[in-house]
């Protein structure tokens, strides 16, 4: 029986809802004021004007959801992307939707746009995004092959990150060059609710695109003519998986900066747990991406960085080593 | 009746004629040869009958049913198939591995059931691999693997099972046991079409062949029929060498023609 649930992976999945629940809690209990258990009951159940629910609510809820979207994307579409590239290496990033984000964002703190509203960036980003997406379904329209498509998107990626360099180069002023550098460090300090609103529908929508697409990924364990030849739709799988990744990865890092590392090291911690099997990896990394992404956020505002250090670049430090200590582990059943 | 029927199938790749007019049946309980060189269109033909690669012309039934009418789940369930050189991307243990072969039978959300279990110990058992059950894929050796491969294979329980080059780069033994499970599928009445590089295999272990040459049918009929000396000639510019041993017909090719 226990045999049978750690196969499946609901131990393992319970395990981690757990820890998700338990590190939101911490998320809700430390930062500039750190509050104790009886000061978080009140916060949350108590009358809402008390400075503590201020807090909690208005403060530290969006931020703690915020980081359980982002991190659950970018865990989720790491491990599907992987899955379906078949390709230990792949994250997010390769589709090109996190640059293309990321130029939105430093068009529109160029064009002053962030100073007028606090949505200009998210929303310019978000347009990125969807025009990286667009020019990737064109480009690898009809039959692509999963080769044409990453190729496709390091293209894009890399006139993205090309066009940040020239946007960067023709601003003169340096503070709105550090504020650009600085938000593609990443980062969860100040997001509102409206922040909330805004991402959340395109980063679900993204996951209700990618649900289900474990079988698919499983039977491309034996290739691509293998897994046709048991009744997947390798087209469609193809799609669903860019998609989704495109939605709710765009849409995270809208509202959060180009935090890296998550989508590419969290499927290596799930294997390392349970296994290689695509499909039993793909909640486990959702999961686990919500709960490092929290942790890096808490890690962000304790007193050891000042008030400056940024989640990506903590996630970075953090995500390196880990994914280092991994491929030293595993490097037998990699051969 | 119930046999997989190909006819008129052609395949055009870019402006190149891959196959030209192929036409063959495998029957329920025969193992049909599908021989010929390098390029003359064996793989692609396998693949045209699977919908891997679109064909341009020609149909595929099974009985009365349209091949191309099916879903790609109900077609995965009648057709079932080992490709060349099969990869295996991931350190999946082999029962997952094997396991994979129901996934026809499951809608998107299921893993298998005790039933579908059975099945994958079954195939197990038949090939030889049940000791291999919690080892990791990547780690067999080159025959291991095949026979695993194959398991996963059988354990779609299709009625048709078509294999590219099933005992390309295996030793001889290994090479003996793969064209036994092959015989023993088609006497549990599925049919087997095979691509063949052994000539002497084909004589021995196939109730049908199909010889092609240049993209089109050269000869097809029972192994006496096709595996004449003008055919081999012919398809593959070879003399061949031919004695019996015990019973047995064996044939080996032993000079380039005109030598």
């Amino acid at each position: 029986m226990i045999r049978k649930l750690q196969q499946n992976g609901w131990l393992l999945n319970a395990s981690l809802l757990g820890a998700l629940l338990l590190v939101a809690l911490m998320s809700g209990m430390f930062g500039q004021v750190d509050l104790d258990m009886g000061q978080m009951a009140a916060a949350v159940f108590g009358p809402a004007d008390s400075p503590e629910a201020i807090i909690v609510r208005e403060l530290r809820l969006p931020r703690v959801l915020l980081a359980i979207l982002a991190g659950a994307s970018l865990g989720y579409s790491g491990a599907a992307l992987q899955g379906l590239l078949r390709n230990p290496l792949a994250d997010p990033g390769v589709i090109g939707v996190s640059a293309s984000a990321s130029l939105g964002a430093v068009i529109a703190i160029y064009m002053g746009l962030a100073a007028l509203s606090p949505v200009a960036i998210p929303v310019l980003a978000m347009a990125g995004a969807f025009a990286s997406t667009a020019i990737l379904m064109l480009l690898a329209s009809r039959d692509a092959s999963v080769l044409t498509l990453i190729l496709a998107g390091i293209g894009i990626s890399s006139l993205a990150t090309a066009a940040i360099a020239l946007v960067m180069n023709f601003t003169s002023n340096p503070v709105t060059v550090q504020e650009m550098v600085m938000w593609m460090l990443g980062s969860l300090e100040n997001r509102t609710f409206d922040d909330l609103t805004l991402a959340g529908p395109f980063i679900v929508a993204g996951w209700l695109v990618m649900m289900g697409v474990g079988q698919g990924l499983n039977a491309l364990s034996l290739g691509e003519d293998a897994a046709h030849t048991l009744g997947i739709d390798l087209k469609r799988l193809r799609w669903r998986v860019v998609l989704g990744t495109a939605l709710s990865v765009g849409a995270t890092v809208s509202v959060c900066g180009a935090v890296g590392f998550v989508g590419l090291v969290v499927p290596h911690m799930v294997r390392a747990m349970i296994g290689y099997e695509p499909r039993r990896l793909l909640l486990p990394s959702a999961f686990l991406g919500a709960i490092l992404m929290m942790l890096a956020d808490i890690l962000t505002r304790l007193p050891i960085g000042h008030g400056q250090l940024r989640l990506g670049v903590v996630m970075a430090i953090i995500g390196a080593p880990v994914f280092l200590y991994i491929v030293f582990k595993t490097r037998e059943s990699m051969r | 009746m119930n046999g997989l029927h190909i006819s008129g199938l052609s395949v055009t790749l870019g402006d190149k004629a891959i196959l030209r007019d192929v036409s063959f049946t495998v029957e329920p309980g025969q193992v049909v040869g599908l021989i010929g060189a390098n390029g003359a269109g064996k793989s692609t033909a396998l693949k045209a009958v699977l919908g891997i690669v679109e064909p341009t012309a020609g149909n595929i039934r099974i009985g009365e049913q349209d091949v191309a009418a099916l879903s790609p789940r109900e077609r995965a369930k009648k057709l079932s198939y080992v490709p060349q050189g099969a990869p295996v991307h991931w350190p999946l243990t082999v029962e997952r591995l094997v396991g994979l072969g129901r996934t026809p039978h499951l809608t998107p959300w299921q893993d298998i059931s005790a039933a579908d279990e059975a099945i994958v110990q079954r195939v197990l058992i038949e090939t030889d691999s049940w000791h291999l059950r919690d080892r990791l894929a990547t780690t067999l050796s080159g025959g291991e693997r095949s026979r695993v491969l194959l398991a996963r294979t059988m354990a779609v329980g299709a009625p048709f099972m078509l294999a590219d080059e099933p005992t390309a780069s295996l030793d001889p033994l290994h090479q003996l046991q793969v064209m036994d499970i092959m015989r023993g599928q088609a006497s549990c009445g599925a049919g087997v079409l095979l691509v063949l590089h052994d000539l002497s295999f084909a004589l021995r272990y196939c109730d049908r062949l199909v010889l092609l040459h240049g993209g089109g049918v050269l000869a097809s009929g029972t192994p006496a029929d096709v595996l004449t000396d003008a055919h081999l000639e012919t398809a593959f510019g070879v003399k061949v060498a031919r004695w019996s041993d015990g019973g047995e017909q064996f044939l080996a090719p032993h000079a380039a023609k005109g030598v």
